[in-house]
């Protein structure tokens, strides 16, 4: 008999195999619909809608909350912009926490968006020899200053660059942002980032039911799933609106700044223009957006 | 002369437009008026105004203190008290009443006291090295007498907390909700808890029934 090899048979082959898969799985359309969902930046309005209208109902069923899922594009002549003071910051991680909860971060297993690295005033600034794990009975610590470090912002981003399937990119308004439906978990923007800014879901992502924000944005802290990389967006679905992003409010002695870059009456602009500002990794070329500076 | 009559042409044009001028600067005026002085706005600042709040005006934006000052409780009006008490400007340590201020006194105690800020004849207020007597509502103007720079980066919201909205209405805290003005050190804090170390996170171990299905 005839070996049958050719590309035809083995095409017919694997349909075929792919299709009986699926029946056997019990996949249902939905699901199915939900696999070949398009990546957000080519969805029309229409399908957006649709999409969040069933996205909400899916959370409803989930979490017994009434939930608001925005998708609001960004804002004509805004680019927005973090400073952070590092001569007032005392280092007692409330942004982290305010962040988790703001940002619906899994619980278990945890994930943070902002890491507060602990460095020797004798040191500088020196990420190999900082610490995150510090824990006195009271910060300050003596000797010590505080750093603390989340997306970055970049202007010119690596991590949007290598993903393969431009699952990330960066709004018009300068916040980077990824499509978690649209992300296939390769990690290489984990890669990318010099600032561990990303994270990945290893695990399911756990929220308690009586935690989590139910005012949402699409591109940013809608409940993850497993398998997909996440990030800080300047909490999108706040700064959209006009607010002040969580961190900036919680922040005890105020370090936290944040405005539009294109406002020459904004604070930001003031703290460029008027204060000693840095960048981290400077020599990478990545032109953060996040700013840190001396207020003293 | 040709050139000096298309000269003279020129200038008369100028003129004519110059008589707009003022008309046009008035027009600009009234627009700024009303755009910064919106009733809505004007009334919400008288209400915070009454209800003790602080209002500043900036360029575009009314900015609220989010809470009056931070009083003890019970002691304002301090004239109730004071007011039977006959004043003594010796400068001397607290004994009787204030003592617990007198214990933590620590903002250039060798050189400053009780009546430094505090006025002597009118307890209700405070009072500027000019004289000028202020409410606690407006202490900040106090702080800034010696804490200049501070106070400038305080107005345009670069030192010190807001919170509201990055283009639009803020709220801010007076130095004092963050300094206690008679040891104005920032207090240390308790950490939040450090996150788990990378090595700690278990995820493959089944958690519950839900995730033994998933495998």
């Amino acid at each position: 008999m005839k070996k049958s090899n050719s590309r035809r048979s083995f095409l017919k082959n694997i349909s075929l195999a792919s299709a009986s898969a699926l029946a056997l799985s019990g996949c249902s359309l939905k699901e199915l619909e939900k696999f070949f969902q398009k990546n957000f930046r080519t969805l029309s309005e229409k399908e957006k809608k649709q999409l969040i209208e069933e996205l909400e109902a899916e959370y409803k069923e989930k979490y017994h909350k009434e939930f608001h899922l925005s998708d609001k594009p960004a804002m004509d002549g805004t680019l927005f912009g973090y400073a952070l003071d590092i001569s007032r910051c005392i280092g007692c991680r409330k942004c982290v926490y305010a962040c988790v909860e703001e940002n619906n971060q899994s619980r278990e297993p945890q994930i943070h968006w902002i890491q507060v690295l602990q460095m020797e005033k004798e040191k500088g600034i020196d990420f190999v020899h900082s610490d995150v794990h510090y824990n006195p009975e009271t910060v300050p610590e003596e000797g010590h200053f505080y750093l603390p470090v989340q997306c970055q912002q970049c202007r010119t981003p690596q991590c949007t660059t290598v993903c393969p399937v431009k699952a990330t990119w960066q709004e018009p308004d300068g916040i980077v942002v990824v499509d978690y439906n649209w992300c296939i978990g390769c990690r290489y923007c984990m890669a990318a980032c010099p600032y561990g800014a990303r994270h990945f879901n290893w695990g399911k992502p756990e929220i308690p039911e009586e935690e989590i924000n139910t005012e949402m944005h699409y591109l940013g802290n809608r409940p993850r799933m497993k398998g997909v990389v996440e990030k800080c967006t300047f909490c999108i679905q706040r700064v959209r609106e006009g607010r002040y992003p969580a961190c900036v409010e919680i922040c005890p002695v105020g370090a936290r700044k944040f405005g539009n870059l294109l406002d020459p009456n904004s604070e930001i602009r003031y703290i460029l223009e008027n204060k000693r500002v840095l960048v981290l990794k400077e020599e990478l070329n990545t032109q953060p957006k996040f700013y840190y500076f001396f207020g003293v | 002369m040709k050139f000096k009559s298309i000269r003279m042409r020129q200038l008369k044009r100028n003129r004519h437009f110059g008589r707009w001028i003022p008309a046009l600067f008035m027009l600009v005026v009234l627009g700024a008026c009303s755009a910064s002085g919106s009733q809505a706005e004007q009334e919400e600042a008288d209400s915070n105004l009454k209800a003790g709040n602080v209002v500043q005006y900036t360029n575009e934006s009314t900015e609220i203190a989010v809470e009056p000052p931070p009083l003890t409780d019970g002691i304002f009006p301090c004239n109730d008290c004071h007011s039977d008490i006959v004043p003594n400007p010796q400068r001397r340590e607290l004994v009787d009443f204030h003592d617990d201020i007198s214990a933590i006194f620590n903002h250039d105690s060798e050189n400053r006291w009780c009546l430094d800020c505090h006025d002597m004849n009118n307890r209700d207020s405070l009072r500027l090295a000019s004289g000028k007597l202020l409410s606690f509502e407006e202490s900040y103007k106090l702080c800034g007498q010696c804490h200049g720079e501070k106070l400038r980066d305080w107005k345009v919201g670069v030192h010190g907390k807001r919170i509201g909205e990055w283009n639009g209405k803020k709220e801010y805290l007076l130095c004092v909700h963050c300094h206690n003005p008679h040891s104005p050190k920032f207090e240390s804090m308790t950490p939040e808890p450090p996150p788990v170390r990378q090595e700690d996170i278990k995820i493959y171990e089944p958690k519950n029934q839900e995730n033994d299905e998933e495998k």
